[in-house]
């Protein structure tokens, strides 16, 4: 590992799409968790690779970035698929039968909350809330195309939705 | 003419960018003559996508639930021959949906394009920040404030003058005003939509309180999980950078203020001010001991006043009106408007604002419609996972701070989520137990393994394993966790469980001792079966994954209770209803 992460400053290294966003904040106090939602945006999760570089670059202990990356629930050390089903469990989609929306989700792709399909190209999340209350059971796919809001999903709606998206895949 | 097309993030999830598209296409296409344009959300999300057609002179007929199959006709009709198709526009009826209600904060949601500064300042946009700068001294804003008599809005409704009084008497090298807009509660959605809809009136809102205290530079704490919102402010922050309204001597005043965002990483607890704080700083958002308050020791060790984003939109408002006329609505003790997000077994869901002590049952039934497919109002629950539920006995209750209280719920930020018949009360207390369970920061002992053991006996008590004492030993512990927590995450998340044990106790006592639900929606304590209606389609039997269900064609069929694995998969095919729960 300690071959593979050279030491920052080094334009030729293997994380050089994120210098920018180092050069900009690595020496600003308080810019740990903007740098790690910028990391996660390029690579998609956060490798025990990247958390290394981050800190040397910065002068965080690699500890200390593990405790923030897992503290907040936006952050993943496990690599996605090409769509991540962020799956609304918000109160208004709970009352609404978000747990049946779940099973069908979980019973078409053959995984259950956090694990991603062998193929690729679905991940499963289940999130505290998307704000789309009044279309509740609601989920959101995010994809390289950009984020899609679905809503007053129904069992039925939900596998067809998947279909169409593994089909353009 | 122009074409007014709402796009929240609730209009966009239900095809507004199509129906935009389209009318594109076919204004192009019939060669008639309209701007397209957007806005942001109007509040009647139940019938999205919205779109308004402004005739030249002003005026504008609103068109409900228009997919792009309804645009050809709408563009032919209208926009070409000018007469209004009657058949798509909104109804008298759903009008009322906003004409009962009484916009402050929602002023301009829904009526200017949140993109285009020029739009706001059409309707008076940064009057009341140039009146704050140029004319008025710091007590005198603060003293506007007081008159209001403006509580915060994000849940705690502490006074906003008090907030900001404090953070201006106490010194500091610097001072940070910091907009709190991780609207973490499931369930709630207000201040969404003002920063899609309005950001220019939070940033007023937020160049007033950071004058009022002495601040030169204020952040955005934004939840990462509303990207249309922070693309928005970002535009409407360059925007008024541009004009001068942010940045160095605003308005030739000498006052010196500018903005950031930071986008939050999703933390529940990080709605505590102490934690935010931490957050802000890059670290893990737990909170701390108070005091210091925020007020002396916050960001950066500095004074820091925190607010929520509905409270910012009010200020411009008090600003522009005068405090008393904000103090002439509502109550003696919550005074002005407030916003809720009305969602759940609700015909109508959106945003409501009306004038804070309108009882509950005018705002579920007057505005709100009642209850999806006439079903029975079972109990409202406000406050998020910090609140309660309100059973139909206190629907007359009026919303205001004090009188919500006393149910056990709290106002807090706005979400109102209604329940029907259908809705077990003892799955909703776990449902948010597992919530706080899992937002636990896990600093202190009592909320960390207190929550943990609250929602193990409640899954127990759904899974119907409930044991005699179980009730008492919520409560007990209830009464543990509250008192044993340092911030309000811990001291309020029991509320939910002694709530539903208050007004709910049978349904405790019917899950634990006759093993049944009353609500007939936890899976392990009913039973599926196959009534007298059923005309022996054989649908349910092909459907079934474990081949429970037996029958001859045109003729009832049977579930074999021993096989029958509670899938629903049955009541889910069934096209005659003919599948019951008992």
């Amino acid at each position: 590992m300690s071959e593979k992460c050279c030491c920052c400053g080094n334009s030729g290294n293997q994380f050089k799409e994120l210098e920018p966003t180092l050069e900009k904040y690595a020496r600003v106090p308080g810019s740990l968790i903007t740098i790690l939602q910028k990391a996660q945006e390029i690579y998609g999760y956060l490798s025990i690779d990247v958390i290394h570089h981050i800190s040397k670059a910065t002068g965080i202990k690699p500890a200390k970035i593990y405790g923030v990356a897992t503290f907040y629930a936006q952050f993943r050390l496990q690599p996605i698929g090409k769509n991540l089903i962020m799956l609304c469990q918000g109160t208004a989609c709970h009352v609404n039968g978000s747990q049946m929306i779940e099973e069908a989700v979980c019973e078409y792709l053959g995984i259950s909350d956090g694990e991603t399909t062998e193929d690729g190209i679905f991940t499963l999340n289940n999130v505290a809330c998307l704000g789309c209350c009044s279309l509740a059971p609601v989920m959101m796919v995010q994809s390289a195309d950009g984020d899609e809001t679905y809503g007053n999903l129904t069992k039925d709606k939900v596998r067809e939705i998947l279909a169409e998206i593994r089909e353009r895949a | 003419m122009k074409v007014i097309i709402g796009q929240g993030s609730c209009g966009i999830a239900t095809g507004a960018k199509k129906t935009q598209a389209e009318f594109e296409k076919q204004i192009t296409a019939q060669k008639a003559k309209a701007e397209v344009g957007f806005t942001g959300c109007v509040g009647t999300c139940y019938l999205e996508p919205i779109v308004d057609v402004y005739d030249d002179n002003g005026a504008f007929t609103r068109y409900v639930k228009v997919q792009p199959e309804k645009v050809e006709r709408i563009v032919a009709e209208h926009i070409k021959g000018g007469r209004i198709v009657e058949e798509y526009a909104i109804s008298k009826e759903d009008e009322q949906f906003i004409e009962k209600q009484k916009r402050v904060v929602l002023r301009h949601c829904g009526m200017i394009n949140p993109e285009d500064i020029e739009e706001y300042l059409a309707v008076g946009g940064y009057e009341a920040t140039k009146k704050v700068v140029t004319s008025m001294t710091q007590n005198e804003v603060i003293e506007e404030i007081k008159v209001s008599g403006l509580r915060g809005r994000g849940g705690a409704g502490f006074p906003t003058w008090f907030k900001w009084n404090a953070a201006k008497g106490n010194p500091g090298k610097e001072k940070y005003i910091v907009c709190n807009a991780d609207e973490g509660d499931p369930g709630a959605f207000m201040d969404r939509s003002v920063l899609e809809g309005d950001p220019h009136a939070l940033i007023e809102g937020m160049i007033i309180g950071g004058f009022a205290m002495g601040a030169t530079e204020g952040v955005i704490y934004c939840r990462a999980e509303y990207p249309l919102a922070i693309k928005r402010l970002e535009k409407a922050m360059e925007q008024a950078r541009e004009k001068g309204y942010l940045g160095k001597n605003i308005f030739g005043s000498g006052y010196d203020f500018d903005l950031r965002i930071k986008a939050g990483a999703g933390a529940f607890v990080c709605g505590e001010e102490t934690a935010l704080i931490a957050s802000l700083e890059g670290e893990r958002g737990m909170p701390r001991l108070k005091p210091p308050f925020p007020a002396q020791k916050g960001y950066w060790q500095q004074p820091t006043n925190i607010n929520n984003v509905e409270t910012f939109a009010n200020v411009p408002w008090i600003i522009a009106n005068g405090g008393a006329a904000f103090g002439a609505m509502g109550t003696e003790k919550s005074k002005g408007t407030k916003v809720f997000a009305l969602a759940g077994k609700i015909k109508k869901g959106g945003l409501v604002e009306v004038p804070m002590g309108l009882p509950l049952k005018d705002v579920i039934f007057g505005i709100g419609g009642g209850i999806k497919q006439d079903k029975e109002f079972k109990a409202v629950q406000m406050g998020g996972p910090s609140g309660g539920c309100i059973p139909k006995e206190l629907i007359d209750t009026p919303v205001t701070y004090e009188d919500i209280n006393k149910t056990g719920a709290i106002v807090g930020s706005g979400g109102m989520i209604v329940m029907d018949e259908n809705t077990c009360m003892v799955d909703m207390a776990r449902y948010f137990l597992d919530f706080t369970r899992k937002e636990s920061c896990g600093k202190c002992n009592y909320c960390r393994i207190g929550t943990k053991r609250m929602l193990e006996i409640l899954e127990r008590i759904t899974k119907g394993e409930g044991r005699d004492g179980d009730i008492e030993l919520l409560e007990e512990l209830a009464v543990k966790i509250k008192d044993g927590s340092m911030c309000g995450l811990g001291q309020t998340a029991p509320n939910p469980v002694l709530t539903t044990i208050r007004y709910f106790r049978n349904e405790y006592e019917d899950h634990i001792y006759k093993k049944k639900c009353t609500a007939k929606s936890c899976k392990d304590l009913i039973s599926f079966h196959i009534k007298d209606s059923c005309v022996g389609c054989t649908a349910c039997a092909r459907k079934c994954p474990v081949n429970a269900i037996s029958g001859e064609v045109k003729k009832k069929h049977e579930i074999d209770q021993n096989l029958c694995i509670k899938c629903g998969k049955c009541e889910e095919t069934c096209k005659f209803a003919s599948i019951e729960r008992l």
